[in-house]
Formats: C-alpha cells, structure tokens, sequence
C-alpha cells in the first residue's frame, strides 16, 4: 500500500514518470552494448556519451571525468579505497568526520585493518565539521580528506568550499559524499575545491543502482572492479546505459526546477520545525538551524522511542525514518545522533522527516495535527516520562 | 515484519498504567538500550489479581509488555514465574530473530516484581513476627 503522506526522500525518490520515459528506449530497442561497433552498440554508445556529458556540464566537470556507478555506496568506496590504494607509497593517514554515511565511515574503518591510520573529526551540537580542525589534523603522512557535503540524518550542510580551500595548496585529496545534495543545492566541483565527489541517482527522482564518482583529471585512482575498459579503465563492466540516461535526465531536470522546489521545501520545512518546536515539549531539533538540505526536518523527542513512533505515523499513512537502534539494525542508535553529543536515550527517540518535491502544505498540516497525539500517547506508556514532575 | 498479534498489542495496550498500592514493582532494561519496562502486579492468595506496565521502547518492547500482563492475571506466583521469555513471544505468534533478546525483556520484570512482593512479605513477617 502506498502511503498517503511519503516523507522519507532522503532515503528514496520516486522515480519521475519522465525518467522513466527516457530510459525506456535503452532497456528494449536500443539493447546494445555500447562497446560494440554496429548500430545498435552505437546507439547506446551515443546515450551514454550524451549522459556522461549533461552530468559533468551540470558539476562543473570534464565528461572524461565523470566514472558512472552502481550507485553512492560504490562512488564512495571507490573513492576512498580507491585513492588510499593508489597513493600508499606516499602516506597512510585519511581524514573524516564522525558523522559520514555507513559507506564512507565504515569503507575507513575497513581500511584501518590494513594500516592505514584515519582521524574521525567530532562536530559541533550543530553537527557542523570546524575546517580549522580539518587543517589542525593534517600530517605529513595524510593523503586524502573525506567530508560530506550535507548529513543524510540530521541535515547540516558542511563547510565543503571552506575546506576545499584549506587543502587546495597540499598535495592532499579531497572528497566529499554529495549523494544527499547533488540536484537539491547547487554543487559545483571547482567551487567546492573537491578532486572527488560522489553522487546518487534515486535522491533525485531517478532510478536506483546507479551512481557516479566526479575524479578531477591527474587524480590517481585504483579500481575496485577489474575486467574491462570501460569508463577509461576505472570501473569495469557493461554501462548500466539505461540507468545512466536516467540519472542524467533526472539530474537535469532536478537542476533545471531547483530554485523553485528548494524555496517551497525551505518554507514547508520551516513551518514544520516551528510548530512542533511550540507545540510538543521536551523536543530538540537535530542539526543546524539554517545550514541545512531544503527538504531535512529532524527532531528528538525525549522520553519515547523511534520505532514505535514510526509505527503509529505508518497508521495515520505517514511514511519517515528514525535513527533509533531499532530501526539501525543495531543495538546503538545512529552514530550522527551520538556524534551530536545527545545521550542515548534522547538519540532512541528520533525522528527524519525529509520532504521531496510532491509534498505539499497539507501533508505537513496533516503531520503537524497527529504527531503532538502520537509522542504524548507514547510518552504516557513511558516509565521515563512522569508528566507531573516535569517542569516545562 | 511483525505478526498481526504483536501490531494489535502495540497498537491497543492492554493494561497501560501504575497500581498505586502495588504489592510488587519490577524494573527491567536500561534507556541508554532503548528499551526499559516497569511492571506493577497486586497479589492476592498467592495469585496475582492485576498487573499493569509502563515501557519505553520499540514496538516488540510495548507488545511483550502488554501480553505478559494479559498472561498473569489470575494466575498463582509460581506458575506466573515460570513465564518464559520464548512463551511471551509464543503467545504473540513470534518475535522477530533481532527483537527476541533486546525487547523481550517483560518475563524479566514480572520475576522482579514477584521478588519485590516476596521479599516485601518476607520483611513484614520478620517485623510483624
């Protein structure tokens, strides 16, 4: 069953009925391999060239260097793998931040294992990286920089230009995962100062399993998949050519409707941290005020746990995601949260609502009118919660 | 992913709620977890003749709470302590394999209570004896 109210976007778009269009052609007529020399391949060929070009026009790129992906978990881990491989002779320190996704942080756990030394820079309450910390932690040994352009949970947008600028003089790499601002926000690669970037076709209503990594020219990179040519030899395999007309139609056109559908999101995300600021206590907002992705809304409710409000807002057709250990997978709940400095149990009690380009005022309306209900019945089960003696 | 017996206990608890002169209280879990339960039970004979929690937690951690109330009511204190953790997922139709040891912890809280009561019995005889 659809839900009525889908406030999850950060986690998935649906795909545009346009994108949906433009790869039609690549998935049944135009089958052919782009490698191949008759018309069919050609024609495929053609897409993908087309594709590589409007993508790298959008970044501020080079078409040679645009690598396509399965998605932005593969760009990421290409990325830093990738880079810390092909520069081994040179160092073995990596820098990142304490609040990166699961697929940069824990690509940099892995490699840990293998010797390399990384340094987890913490954030404010904000969740914001203080580029002097990132200048204070370089060592003559760091080869590469990891920062995200803006957090998937709480949405703080990072000081990505201001680093860029740091490390433009060192012979430092510098990525950061754009996978959640890439069509949202404007992201130029040479103003940003990043000699790589990942990207993510489904955040921005295209398909899923397609990604790609922007390497600047001269940048060395291992590949991480071996058997092929393609993509100037740093990710082998047949192109995903459907996939990759569709991200590149649906990059365009996310680019082309940004301006408009970000002042909408801004406004509607705005009201909604608002109201519920006012009219549910003992509620944090997560992340930076002003510095955050147009459509991000986080909060913690204090005294409840994540799950079970995500239940009860599933019952009222309300579609969001929390980062309490229940829906982590795990027994910790996010890391993003804990990075923040909030303890435990107020980190269990979170909640993501992240808006796209469908939603409107009424279904914040709607969320705003049944979300007070919900936390207050929650918190009258809680055996933490004894509204009699807490002083608002 | 949870069965349709869990979704009614989480969405319609049954017995929510303080006993304000409860013969035994138990505590189980911690917040930092996620997932803490708190059960009163009223003993009378031997036999528990109510029982009510307060729990903050997941779905399945809301759920075991409920059932486990629905489960001892009227039943003696031994056969309530032999009220395992499996049966409390048993009588939910199951648990999910991740749910069944950070938020089943409500046979846990029963047994707390049960001691609580015991051992305020216990006091009162030697005072009273």
């Amino acid at each position: 069953m659809k839900p009525q109210i889908y406030l999850d976007h950060a986690a998935t778009t649906p795909m545009r009925r346009e994108v949906h269009e433009a790869m039609e052609p690549y998935l049944l007529e135009h089958y052919g391999n782009p490698s191949s020399i008759y018309e069919i391949g050609r024609q495929a060929r053609k897409a993908l060239d087309a594709s590589r070009d409007a993508v790298a026009e959008i970044l501020g790129a080079e078409a040679r260097e645009i690598v396509f992906t399965s998605g932005g978990s593969e760009a990421d881990n290409l990325a830093i793998k990738g880079a810390a491989l092909a520069q081994r002779g040179k160092g073995n320190h990596i820098i990142t931040s304490a609040i990166e996704h699961h697929a940069v942080y824990d690509t940099c756990r892995y490699l840990e294992k293998y010797g390399y030394n990384v340094t987890f820079l913490p954030v404010s309450a904000e969740g914001m990286v203080d580029p002097g910390s990132v200048a204070a932690a370089i060592r003559p040994e760091t080869i590469l920089v990891s920062i995200m352009h803006a957090n998937n949970e709480i949405g703080t947008i990072q000081p990505i230009a201001q680093i860029g600028n740091i490390l433009r003089e060192k012979s430092i790499l510098f990525h950061t995962d754009a996978v959640q601002t890439v069509g949202h926000v404007p992201v130029d690669v040479g103003e940003l100062g990043v000699d790589l970037l990942s990207l993510s076709g489904h955040k921005f209503y295209g398909p899923k399993g397609v990604g790609a990594l922007y390497i600047k020219k001269g940048t060395k990179i291992e590949p991480l998949i071996h058997g092929g040519a393609q993509e100037r030899q740093r990710r082998a395999g047949t192109e995903n050519v459907a996939g990759i007309v569709g991200l590149a139609t649906a990059l365009r056109l996310a680019v082309d409707e940004m301006e408009e559908t970000a002042a909408r999101q801004r406004d509607l995300r705005d009201r909604l941290i608002e109201d519920v600021l006012t009219t549910v206590p003992h509620t944090r907002l997560n992340g930076h005020r002003t510095q955050r992705l147009p459509g991000n809304v986080s909060f913690c409710f204090e005294y409840i746990e994540g799950e079970s409000l995500l239940l009860n807002l599933d019952m009222r057709g309300i579609a969001a995601s929390s980062g309490s250990a229940c829906t982590s997978g795990s027994l910790e709940p996010s890391h993003v949260l804990l990075a923040l400095g909030l303890p435990h149990e107020i980190a269990h009690g979170s909640l993501r609502l992240t808006l796209g380009r469908d939603t409107t005022k009424e279904d914040i309306d709607t969320v705003i009118d049944v979300l007070p209900g919900i936390v207050q019945r929650l918190r009258e089960m809680s055996p933490l919660y004894d509204a009699s003696t807490i002083i608002r | 992913m949870y069965s349709d017996k869990v979704m009614d206990h989480f969405t319609h608890p049954r017995n929510v709620g303080e006993i304000p002169e409860a013969d035994g209280v138990g505590t189980e879990g911690n917040p930092v977890c996620g997932d803490i339960m708190k059960l009163w039970i009223k003993v009378e004979d031997d036999r528990i003749v109510d029982c009510r929690f307060k729990t903050f937690g997941c779905g399945a951690a809301i759920a075991t709470s409920s059932m486990i109330t629905e489960m001892v009511i009227g039943k003696t204190l031994d056969e309530a302590k032999q009220i395992s953790h499996r049966a409390v997922a048993d009588a939910l139709d199951g648990l999910p394999p991740a749910k069944m040891h950070c938020s089943n912890l409500a046979a846990d809280a029963l047994r707390k209570a049960i001691d609580d009561y015991l051992s305020k019995k216990k006091g009162a005889k030697v005072k009273h004896g």
